[in-house]
């Protein structure tokens, strides 16, 4: 037992924390915020160039090895700058395909996904809500995250774990205004789209989730630290009072508890990827722990981040909405915190009367 | 990074869970689950004594020392069996986490041969004698004096707070040495013998209506010369270095208490229908998360070997564990409803979860208080300006 990153762990961090620093740079967000939310030069060299794109794929699937530990390692890297990129359709639906799809699957969808040139978007959908019969889907989806932007959808129901390509007729895609521009949601709309449901529905499902619970919580850990290093920054630069704003006891104690919280969030992130990876019996525990956690950690980081600068925070200009946003669209995505507070409760003591 | 053990770790987890349930199960069941630290002392120190001679009082120390040499993880498996089988509270907590460990590091070879067979034993109880009335969260503004006397050190001044002073053998003191020094220099860190004519002590009644802490008056009271870990005048040093092993593996069969405490509460709610009720789930599950980070945390810090390194985890845990028990507090209460409020018999004295609930209110309070702690975390952590000092 070592709940400490291994040598080769810290130099994967240390690599995708300079290319984040390098690439992801607040005029490249805001740019393809203005688009559809991708940054396609910047998804294609952390594919291409960094082949990190495999990371928690089986090598005989083409992907890099490795496990959820790295994959929340990169989130958490992608998370630090709010980098517009498709990384959690990749986290949640490459692992649903890699886990649930046959063969034939495998090979018809993994390559390009990896590689970068086909874009994958996750979404969970509730069954209620599709149709499903003789290979054909219908239903409305309306908050598919990077829908516009996507070449392939995977869809995670109950009904079982779909991958639809956007150019299958009877697919419509419209543009939603989203208050997360990074992430955008697209409605669409199914109506007899032929579908390829993963073969091993429950794996694909589960693979889904843990990939997708973990990428968030991940991307949550890495903007809350970022709302916390950029207001430390900034209590040191800025004065009132003759003094720096940092030295009010007021100001530095709400620093002090966003770091509480974020070793807290730290730890959650770690423990659950140790529990996927290790196929540990609280892994459901520790997925729905961290998911909950962090995303409750952002929002309250990224508010504090605000309040913290004053009227500048404020501002389209700063960078601080673009981690408040995130961290909203974060919390309400994949089961909001009380959801999964209510099955962590049924876990450890029973479902409720 | 891992989490899970090994099978030798596994083996090493059936010898402790074994020979503890048959402790629990037979001799030593009349204080089994006891939480607090001054009842059955006796039979308490029959206990520390029973671990030591089965080579469980210190597994965590060098084996040349009456320890194990146990690993972080054999630590974390000892601590999570005790607490299983219902062990009582160590009331040799002081001795065993922060005087040996303090000794080790900085003590000569003589003052270990001198102090920590006893601890090892479990013969020797210690207590901690830093606060004083002048000196809380201000610690360095310490006042008893320390003069050197022939070969004696003899000492006068009051400490206070001083947790199980009323049955201890030994306490170790911070006390001015240089005459009209002030704050942090000057001080020297003595180890004294409990019980000698120059030291009274004097139980405070704390608001749980028990009395675990003590005011302490020392008034020429005396310890060899040689009683004095590091130098004369660099007893902040050291003060400062045992307080890093408050968050040692200590912490983890305390994490093993606030289980059962939460344990106690979902039992408590399942019993009375709270259990069914959506907001008192939510807040279980906040609180059962809570616990799990707080374990993940302890063993983030333990896994930390890099003691240079500003290690995050370590300088959050205190507030993190303290802030967390007091909310498990007020969830007791409020899953036990009323008859939380009352207890049988005519002895102000309570039983677990509204003991709990009394009780944490300290943990917010001693060794640094959750102020104190965001200080530190923000001066220390995030390189923020430190608090002015004024000169009243
Ligand atoms: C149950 C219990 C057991 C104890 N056991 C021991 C023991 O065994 N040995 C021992 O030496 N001590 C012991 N203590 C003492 C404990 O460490 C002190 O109580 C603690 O350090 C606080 O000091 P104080 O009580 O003087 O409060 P003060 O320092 O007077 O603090 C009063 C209030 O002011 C706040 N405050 C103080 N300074 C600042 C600041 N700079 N910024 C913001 N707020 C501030 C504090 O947070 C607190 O809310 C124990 C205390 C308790 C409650």
């Amino acid at each position: 037992m070592e709940f400490a990153f291994t040598d080769e762990q810290a130099m994967i961090a240390e690599t995708v924390k300079a290319f984040f620093a390098e690439n992801a740079s607040s005029e490249r967000t805001r740019a393809a915020m203005a688009a559809d939310g991708v940054d396609r030069a910047l998804w294609s060299s952390f594919c291409k160039e960094l082949g990190l794109a495999g990371i928690g794929i089986a090598e005989e699937l083409g992907g890099a090895g490795l496990g959820m530990v790295e994959l929340s390692i990169v989130a958490e890297a992608a998370g630090t700058h709010v980098a517009a990129l498709p990384l959690l359709g990749l986290a949640a639906g490459a692992r649903a395909i890699a886990l649930g799809g046959n063969t034939d699957q495998h090979q018809a969808y993994l390559g390009g996904i990896l590689s970068g040139d086909i874009l994958v978007a996750a979404v969970e959908a509730d069954a209620e809500a599709l149709h499903f019969a003789d290979g054909k889907l219908s239903g409305t989806l309306p908050f598919v995250p990077h829908g516009v932007a996507a070449d392939l959808y995977v869809i995670a129901s109950s009904l079982g774990v779909f991958v639809l390509d956007r150019k299958a007729a009877g697919v419509s895609i419209s543009a939603q205004t989203t208050m997360d521009q990074t992430r955008p949601l697209a409605k669409l709309i199914l109506d007899q789209a032929a579908v390829d449901r993963l073969d091993d529905a429950d794996k694909a499902h589960a693979g889904f989730r843990q990939g997708g619970w973990l990428c968030l919580a991940a991307e949550a850990l890495g903007g809350s630290q970022s709302a916390l290093d950029i207001t430390v920054a900034y209590s040191k630069e800025r004065v009132q009072f003759g003094r720096q704003i940092g030295s009010y006891q007021a100001y530095k104690h709400r620093l002090a508890d966003m770091m509480v919280d974020i070793e807290q969030a730290r730890s959650a992130v770690y423990w659950a990827a140790c529990a996927v990876d290790e196929g540990d019996e609280e892994q459901a525990l520790a997925l729905h722990s961290a998911k909950s956690f962090c995303a409750d950690t952002y929002r309250a980081c990224s508010g504090h981040m605000i309040q913290l600068h004053g009227g500048i925070g404020f501002t389209w200009e700063h960078d601080a909405h673009l981690f408040f946003k995130r961290a909203r669209s974060i919390s309400s995505m994949m089961g909001d915190s009380e959801w999964h507070r209510q099955k962590i409760a049924d876990l450890v003591m029973g479902a409720a009367l | 990074m891992k989490l899970g053990f090994s099978a030798a770790d596994e083996a090493f987890r059936q010898e402790c869970a074994a020979w503890l349930q048959e402790q629990m199960d037979g001799p030593f069941a009349d204080i089994r689950g006891i939480t607090n630290l001054v009842s059955k002392v006796d039979r308490r120190r029959l206990w520390e004594q029973q671990l030591a001679a089965h080579g469980w009082s210190c597994i965590g120390w060098p084996k040349a020392w009456g320890g194990r040499d146990a690993t972080l993880a054999q630590q974390v498996i000892f601590a999570e069996e005790y607490a299983r089988a219902g062990a009582p509270n160590r009331i040799n907590h002081i001795g065993v986490e922060l005087a040996g460990p303090t000794i080790l590091a900085f003590g000569t070879e003589e003052q270990k041969a001198k102090f920590l067979p006893g601890i090892a034993a479990g013969t020797d109880i210690w207590c901690q004698g830093y606060s004083e009335p002048n000196a809380g969260s201000d610690l360095a503004n310490v006042r008893t004096k320390a003069r050197l006397d022939g070969d004696e050190w003899v000492v006068n001044g009051q400490k206070v707070w001083t947790s199980l002073a009323h049955f201890s053998d030994w306490i170790f003191v911070i006390a001015r040495s240089e005459e009209g020094s002030q704050g942090p220099k000057g001080l020297t860190f003595l180890m004294m013998k409990m019980g000698q004519p120059g030291i009274e002590v004097v139980p405070i009644g704390q608001m749980n209506g028990e009395a675990e802490f003590n005011e302490t008056f020392f008034t020429d009271a005396r310890c060899p010369a040689d009683s004095l870990i590091g130098s004369v005048g660099d007893g902040w040093r050291v003060a400062m270095g045992l307080l890093a092993f408050e968050r040692g593996v200590s912490t983890l069969a305390q994490q093993m208490q606030f289980r059962n405490e939460l344990d106690a509460i979902i039992a408590a709610a399942k019993a009375n229908g709270m259990a069914s009720d959506g907001v008192v789930r939510s807040r279980i599950a906040k609180a059962e998360v809570g616990l799990r980070l707080m374990r993940y945390g302890a063993l983030r810090m333990l896994s930390n070997t890099d003691l240079s390194a500003i290690d995050g985890a370590a300088l959050t845990y205190k507030i993190q564990w303290a802030t967390w028990r007091r909310d498990l507090g007020e969830l007791a209460m409020d899953v036990l409803g009323q008859a939380g409020e009352v207890v049988d018999g005519d002895n102000y004295h309570w039983p677990m979860l509204p003991n709990m609930y009394l009780f944490s209110r300290s943990d917010t309070i001693y060794g640094g208080t959750n102020q104190i702690q965001r200080n530190l975390i923000a001066e220390r952590g995030l390189g923020l300006p430190r608090e002015p000092r004024g000169n009243l």
